[in-house]
């Protein structure tokens, strides 16, 4: 994986000085929090409901045992033992006191790692296929495109105050594992019938308040003009995208609008512009940076079999181990959503559990992904099961992926400012009510996200079932919609009809699976039965 | 019998970031020490902010009952308590029914 260079380095150290002088400034009463308020989110550093919350950057998910291990330690140096991992790879952490910010910051540049524009009206860190570069079904790692992206758009001063704040997410499979066509910018990575890389560029996606597939703008575009092709759409979206009003600021709103093919010719027109001016990175740059994101000394003889004699394994290897791209090797996804837990929270001891997992069977690889769980990308099959035993001794073994229990959820009103209601102790009651890991597993994939506003930090609009919290007249109120999906058939749901209370969503809930289960064909996933027959026969039973 | 209503001000204490109520003279924890504002709260709210004891410092509303002063909205429930699904980290860590009082 990538590492830094003297200039990232320099960079990050450089931030970490500047922010602490910006604290000191802020603690001496130099700075107003009107002046430092601006200050501190281009830092990650939030104030939320109990306390500041200070949001990570993760790079594309990735990230190695040694940083895995720090934010371990930060969860019980600087908060109260845990961190959260979020929608958007990154992780954050509850419970930070201003004056430990410059600490904290210095303790992730010291291992590469920062804060910096995770939040903000600016290009905020790009997300990528969680399985990358050790898919089955990769046609190109994704994730030397995402590192090049990253160079890019860290203090780009023309993308500093945006419209409004600006995701990027990439994927080089067929099958999307980052909702990449649910961003400002989705990019896929392709290959031509000569085996040439190209890139696929969707533009104008988004969830939030006005939820949009985002539609291809370009094709085929060559990794060698990457840079110059995104600097157009950013330019064409800085220079129309409305500031008079930030619920239609989004570049999705700008696409919609003026149309696909308006904004396209005017991408093509200022990408033209571009070229002649020489921004590409050399080639060179990319050949740099590819070659460290270069295959691990896979063991071309690592034993193919596994040994399934302990049921709990086997169940577990069933659902949460990926086929890899080597022979003898699996990608192993650690869930995050214990029965009843809170999905997304680690402790700091489970945190630096996973980083020495990393170290010990996965060539030092970690990542975090969108459905706020980890993996180990590498793992021997031969190891599998020492990996399982530990992970099942600290609670991380779950054997739920893509199930019903393995719920997206954001942080809510338990934590959130912005929520209108609480998501997590709704993701705890629905885990618990379908607690049973054989019954969760005849209910098939059937993937469940939970936001407590209409900002949708937790997918709701492409959960096969998404739920939508609501504010009615000071009192909870729950909105359920069924036929989102967030893959290659990304979908937005839609709500089926009135809300219910935090217990009366749950018993829908079950309702909707019971249809599923008297309705569904042979191999139809819920997702699958319920674009087949319509929402109907779902009302009736729900509502009666 | 209604129970009565009247303002009180919340706001975060700068350094840490923890939630703070207004007593009349200084900032507590907890929620049963604020006090009902008179019509000076923006005075109060300049004042503890140019003194860098308070942030993002605002009105809210408030009952009191049997149990205390009791925020209108949900949300400064759940700040007077803390986190419902952490409940170990809030002000009412040994209390069965802090749940139930936020909502």
């Amino acid at each position: 994986m990538y590492q830094y260079d003297t200039h990232d380095q320099a960079m990050v150290d450089a931030r970490v000085a500047e922010f602490t002088d910006q604290v000191t400034r802020r603690l001496d009463g130099t700075l107003s929090e009107e002046q430092f308020r601006p200050l501190r989110l281009k830092n990650g550093l939030y104030l939320q409901l109990h306390a500041y919350m200070l949001r990570v950057a993760v790079p594309y998910g990735t990230l190695n045992s040694r940083q895995m291990r720090v934010l371990g330690n930060i969860a019980d140096t600087y908060d109260r033992g845990y961190g959260h991992f979020t929608t958007r790879q990154n992780i954050q952490y509850n419970w930070i006191k201003l004056s430990d910010t410059p600490a904290i910051l210095a303790d992730l540049a010291g291992v590469g790692m920062h804060a910096i524009q995770t939040s903000g009206n600016c290009i905020r860190n790009t997300t990528a296929d969680h399985f990358a570069g050790a898919a089955a079904d990769e046609v190109a790692d994704p994730r030397p495109y995402a590192e090049l992206l990253r160079q890019w758009s860290t203090f780009h001063p023309e993308f500093d105050y945006l419209p409004r704040k600006f995701k990027v997410a990439i994927i080089g499979s067929e099958t999307d594992r980052a909702a990449m066509k649910l961003h400002d910018i989705g990019i896929q990575v392709v290959k031509n019938a000569a085996g040439e890389e190209g890139l696929r560029i969707h533009v104008g996606g988004g969830m939030g308040r006005t939820p949009m597939i985002a539609p291809v703008i370009r094709e085929w575009l060559s990794p060698l003009q990457m840079v110059s092709y995104l600097e157009a759409c950013l330019r064409v979206y800085n220079r129309y995208g409305r500031r008079d009003n930030k619920y239609k600021a989004r570049i999705k709103i700008l696409v919609h609008e003026i149309g696909a093919d308006e904004y396209r010719r005017q991408v093509e027109d200022e990408f033209a512009h571009i070229l002649t001016l020489g921004l590409e990175p050399p080639a060179a740059e990319l050949d740099r940076i590819k070659a460290q994101f270069a295959d691990p000394a896979f063991d071309p003889a690592a034993p193919d079999a596994i040994d399934r004699s302990d049921p709990d394994f086997a169940l577990w290897v069933d659902q949460n181990v990926h086929a890899h791209k080597a022979s003898g090797y699996g990608i192993v996804t650690i869930s995050l959503k214990p029965v009843g837990g809170i999905p997304g929270d680690a402790s700091a001891d489970q945190i630096r559990l996973m980083a020495d997992l990393a170290r010990d069977y996965s060539f030092d690889e970690l990542r975090v992904t969108h459905a706020q769980n980890i993996v180990l990308p590498h793992v021997r099959k031969a190891d599998l099961y020492a990996v399982w035993q530990q992970l099942d001794a600290a609670g991380l073994a779950t054997p739920n992926l893509d199930l019903i229990g393995d719920i997206i959820a954001c942080p809510g009103l338990d934590y959130c400012s912005l929520a209108n209601a609480r998501s997590i102790p709704l993701a705890q009651k629905i885990s618990q009510r379908f607690a049973d890991v054989e019954r969760q597993r005849d209910l098939g994939e059937l993937k469940l996200k939970i936001s407590g506003c209409i900002n949708a930090c937790g997918h709701h609009h492409a959960g096969h079932i998404g739920v939508l919290g609501v504010d009615r007249k000071g009192v909870e109120n729950y909105q359920l919609l069924f036929g989102g999906s967030e893959g290659a058939d990304t979908s937005i749901g839609s709500i089926i009809g009135p809300g219910f209370s935090e217990d009366g969503i749950v018993d829908a809930i079950e309702r909707a699976t019971g249809v599923y289960l008297a309705r569904r064909e042979a191999g139809e996933r819920f997702l699958d039965t319920w674009r087949r027959i319509g929402n109907a026969p779902f009302k009736d039973a729900i509502y009666g | 019998m209604s129970a009565e209503r009247f303002k009180i001000l919340t706001g975060n204490d700068l350094l840490t970031g923890d939630v703070t109520w207004w007593t009349g003279s200084n900032w507590s924890r907890h929620v049963n020490d604020a006090a009902a504002l008179g019509e000076d709260a923006a005075t109060i709210i300049a004042v503890e902010e140019a003194a860098r004891r308070v942030v993002s410092a605002y009105v809210i509303d408030a009952t009191r009952d049997a149990e205390g002063v009791r925020p209108a909205h949900i949300k400064d429930r759940v700040r007077a308590v803390g986190p419902t699904v952490r409940l170990d980290l809030s002000l009412r860590a040994d209390d069965p029914a802090a749940t139930t009082w936020i909502a």
